[in-house]
């Protein structure tokens, strides 16, 4: 019987690779993948070709040879002598410090003024606006140019700190602001000074537990506590007594001016500031934007039922909107922090010596293996990419709406 | 910056084809216009006057080569190239040739696959500071900002002689002189290193040159000359020997004044007579038409004249001849026979 319920059993036949929709679709995809191969690998045959045709060939090689030039801003230890490898690898550090430092600001500047957008302050409100407008709408190289040349001529030179007749000054003796850079105190970890910050941890670990017991607390019972105080007084207070017990440890060394230049301290240099600067108040008005969008996307009804359990407007934003909205904004913000990165190429424009500079710019002259440098560069920025979504994912899945 | 890469990526995936095999001097003549790569701009060497015609003591080669071809010194088409991406440029075939203060290496020659033709400026590094720092010995230059321009021998240079003299230092990576001397103007840097003669050129065109000096130490040789690609031998002849006719030119002492006379009838000189063109066929030779030597030496004048006009001591600039004056007067300059 079942003989007849059944349709009649089809044999595959070439034809059907065309005619049959359960197949065509498989067909096209697949002579497309084979074009695009063959597109590739056309232009990688071309690409070896006229290589050849220069005389020149594909070879890594040069990596290993002595880079020969020197790098200001280094992160690891690095002196002419290396090899191109390690000057590439200096610029991966400066790029990976920019984008991390970038990142974060980004999302302080961004979350901040998202949410002042939606201030019922209509000044706020308004400056918040204009803030995004303009930053979104003027390209990001240009912002890196203003923000280096409005650096190099409004602060002063370092020579005029330089002298008796000094005509610029350190603010409280510890900062300098020049035109090529900014100089800071650098700590000096002395002896002793590890039980100092093991204080220090141990206090974090403290405010932590207790914020968890507060939270506790308020679900078990309903009760909350002033966790603002407690938490402040343990940030401080151990870490204080440890410092004088033990001593002052912890010192400072303050910059001094020098011959040239300030020396001792911390140099944050002209080309960094402008860059980090520039792409975190740009990347920023991005963030807003997702923050804003991301936190009119929680119903207003949940707004209201917080309020009508009595939570204070601040409370509602912390405990009910934002965590809501964080879910919503990730997955755009994601995107932002890659192209924060990738922007971060733009590092040339000031000299800022990240990976674009180094093994993209100086080495690339210097050895003439253009084709070989960019596929490097063109290699990291995509590991980086695919590295900061990987991660970013992860977060994003730890967070997301848990559907059982 | 970017330009590089694109540059880069755009010479090898495309362009290049046939570059090196090509008959330069044919492609140049049909299109009439020779397309050369001078710097963005640096006083005596390449500018642009008031009316935008760009000239200068490197503009001239281009101008001598344009002459040999066309007897034209403007049928030329500039094209103002950085540091960092001049050699891509000419190897992409963007360009026929180079005259822009470029200094004769051997991996340039060899690794970059580049033809330098000859030297038309001997020339070593030097550093520029304000008087005011009381500096005079690069070996006090310990903790200086130092700027340099990107994509040269300068920033190998000076990586070596601070190292070798043990000294620290921190570059400041430019791109252009224009934003060099920005940057040192500013104070960003201390000192502003390159070639002693583009310093001769950017301190000229300070508002008070005497406010900087250059300091005694010389720390490279830096020969600087046109130069094409490899792999066209012919045209490389054409622009090494229109570099040569302006040298010789000053030796034989045929000025832009008197080279028509000369040229006029064969002299007793049989030298001469080859350069001009009044006797044998050297111009046949190159390709070119027989009076392309009185041509090059209409454009600017000779070697000497060429010099005095744009950077010599009666200019801003005041080089003197030093090492650049001929042979016979205790210099470098010898241009091989013309015969
Ligand atoms: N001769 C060196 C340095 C070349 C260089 O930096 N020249 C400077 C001045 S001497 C220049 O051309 N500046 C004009 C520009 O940046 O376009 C080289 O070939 O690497």
């Amino acid at each position: 019987m079942s003989t007849l319920s059944e349709p009649p059993k089809q044999s595959f036949h070439m034809g059907m690779l065309l005619n049959d929709t359960r197949y065509r679709g498989y067909t096209f995809q697949f002579i497309a993948l084979l074009a695009l191969v063959a597109l590739f690998g056309w232009m990688v045959s071309n690409a070896v070709a006229n290589l050849a045709a220069l005389g020149q060939d594909i070879n890594f090689g040069f990596l290993s040879d002595q880079a020969g030039y020197d790098i200001n801003q280094q992160i690891i230890p690095y002196e002419s002598t290396d090899t191109h490898m390690r000057a590439a690898f200096v610029g991966v550090l400066n790029t990976l410090l920019v984008a991390v430092l970038g990142c974060i600001l980004a999302t302080i500047v961004g979350v901040v003024v998202g949410v002042l957008r939606l201030s019922n302050n209509w000044l706020i409100a308004r400056l918040m606006s204009v803030y995004v407008e303009i930053f979104r709408n003027v390209p990001v190289l240009i912002w890196i140019l203003i923000v280096f040349n409005v650096m190099a001529n409004a602060l002063p030179s370092p020579s005029t700190f330089r002298g008796d007749d000094a005509t610029a000054s350190m603010l409280l003796g510890a900062f300098a602001f020049t035109n090529s850079g900014v100089y800071l105190p650098l700590p000096l970890w002395l002896e002793g000074s590890i039980v100092v910050v093991g204080v220090f941890v141990v206090s974090l670990i403290a405010i932590w537990a207790l914020r968890r017991y507060a939270r506790h607390l308020l679900y078990s019972e309903g009760r909350v506590i002033p966790t603002l105080p407690i938490g402040l007084a343990l940030f401080v207070v151990p870490t204080l007594l440890a410092f004088f017990i033990m001593g002052r440890p912890i010192a400072l060394e303050y910059p001094e001016m020098g011959r040239f230049n300030f020396q001792n301290g911390i140099q944050v240099r002209g080309s960094f500031i402008a860059l980090w600067l520039a792409l975190s108040l740009y990347t920023g008005a991005f963030i807003a934007e997702n923050v804003r969008g991301a936190i009119q996307a929680v119903s207003k009804g949940q707004t209201e039922a917080a309020a009508s359990l009595g939570l204070r407007p601040g409370r509602i934003m912390s405990l009910v909107v934002l965590p809501q909205a964080l879910r919503v904004m990730i997955p755009p913000n994601i995107s932002q922090y890659l192209n924060l990165t990738k922007n971060s190429s733009l590092a040339a424009a000031v000299g800022y010596m990240d990976i674009t500079g180094t093994l993209g710019g100086v080495t690339l002259n210097q050895t003439g293996r253009s084709f070989e440098a960019i596929l490097l560069l063109m290699a990291f920025y995509l590991a980086i990419s695919l590295a900061i979504s990987g991660i970013m994912n992860l977060y994003n899945n730890s967070v997301k709406l848990k559907e059982r | 910056m970017k330009n590089s890469l694109l540059l880069g990526a755009i010479a090898v995936t495309g362009m290049v084809a046939g570059a090196a095999t090509a008959d330069t001097l044919q492609e140049v003549k049909d299109r009439g216009v020779l397309n050369c790569g001078i710097s963005t701009g640096l006083v005596g060497f390449a500018s642009q006057n008031a009316n935008g015609d760009w000239q200068g003591f490197d503009v001239a080669i281009c101008q001598a080569v344009a002459a040999a071809i066309f007897g034209d010194a403007n049928a030329v088409e500039y094209n103002p190239v950085t540091n960092q991406v001049r050699f891509e440029i000419l190897n992409s075939g963007e360009i026929d040739m180079l005259s822009r203060n470029t200094t004769w290496t051997f991996s340039r020659d060899v690794d970059l696959k580049l033809d330098f033709l000859g030297v038309n400026y001997y020339d070593g590094q030097g550093f520029l500071i304000p008087t005011e720092l009381g500096v005079s010995s690069a070996k006090e230059l310990d903790g200086a900002k130092v700027c340099i321009q990107k994509g040269t021998t300068t920033e190998l240079n000076v990586a070596d002689f601070f190292r070798v003299n043990n000294i620290e230092y921190e570059p400041v990576p430019i791109s252009t002189a224009s934003e060099a001397q920005q940057a040192y103007l500013a104070g960003t840097c201390q000192v502003y290193t390159t070639d002693a003669s583009g310093l001769a050129a950017t301190r000229a065109s300070f508002e008070d040159p005497s406010a900087h000096v250059i300091l005694p130490e010389i720390i490279s040789k830096e020969p600087l000359g046109p130069l094409v690609r490899h792999g066209d031998d012919d045209w490389g002849d054409v622009v090494r020997w229109s570099l040569n006719a302006l040298i010789a030119a000053e030796e034989l002492g045929i000025t832009s004044a008197n080279v028509d006379d000369l040229a006029a009838a064969p002299t007793d000189n049989p030298e001469i007579n080859r350069l001009l063109g009044t006797e044998g066929t050297l111009g046949e030779m190159l390709g070119l038409p027989a009076d392309w030597g009185v041509n090059v030496i209409k454009a600017n004048g000779n070697y000497g004249e060429i010099f005095e006009k744009f950077i010599g001591e009666n200019t801003p600039i005041g080089l003197a001849r030093g090492l650049n004056a001929q042979w016979t007067d205790g210099g470098l300059l010898y241009a091989p026979p013309f015969r």
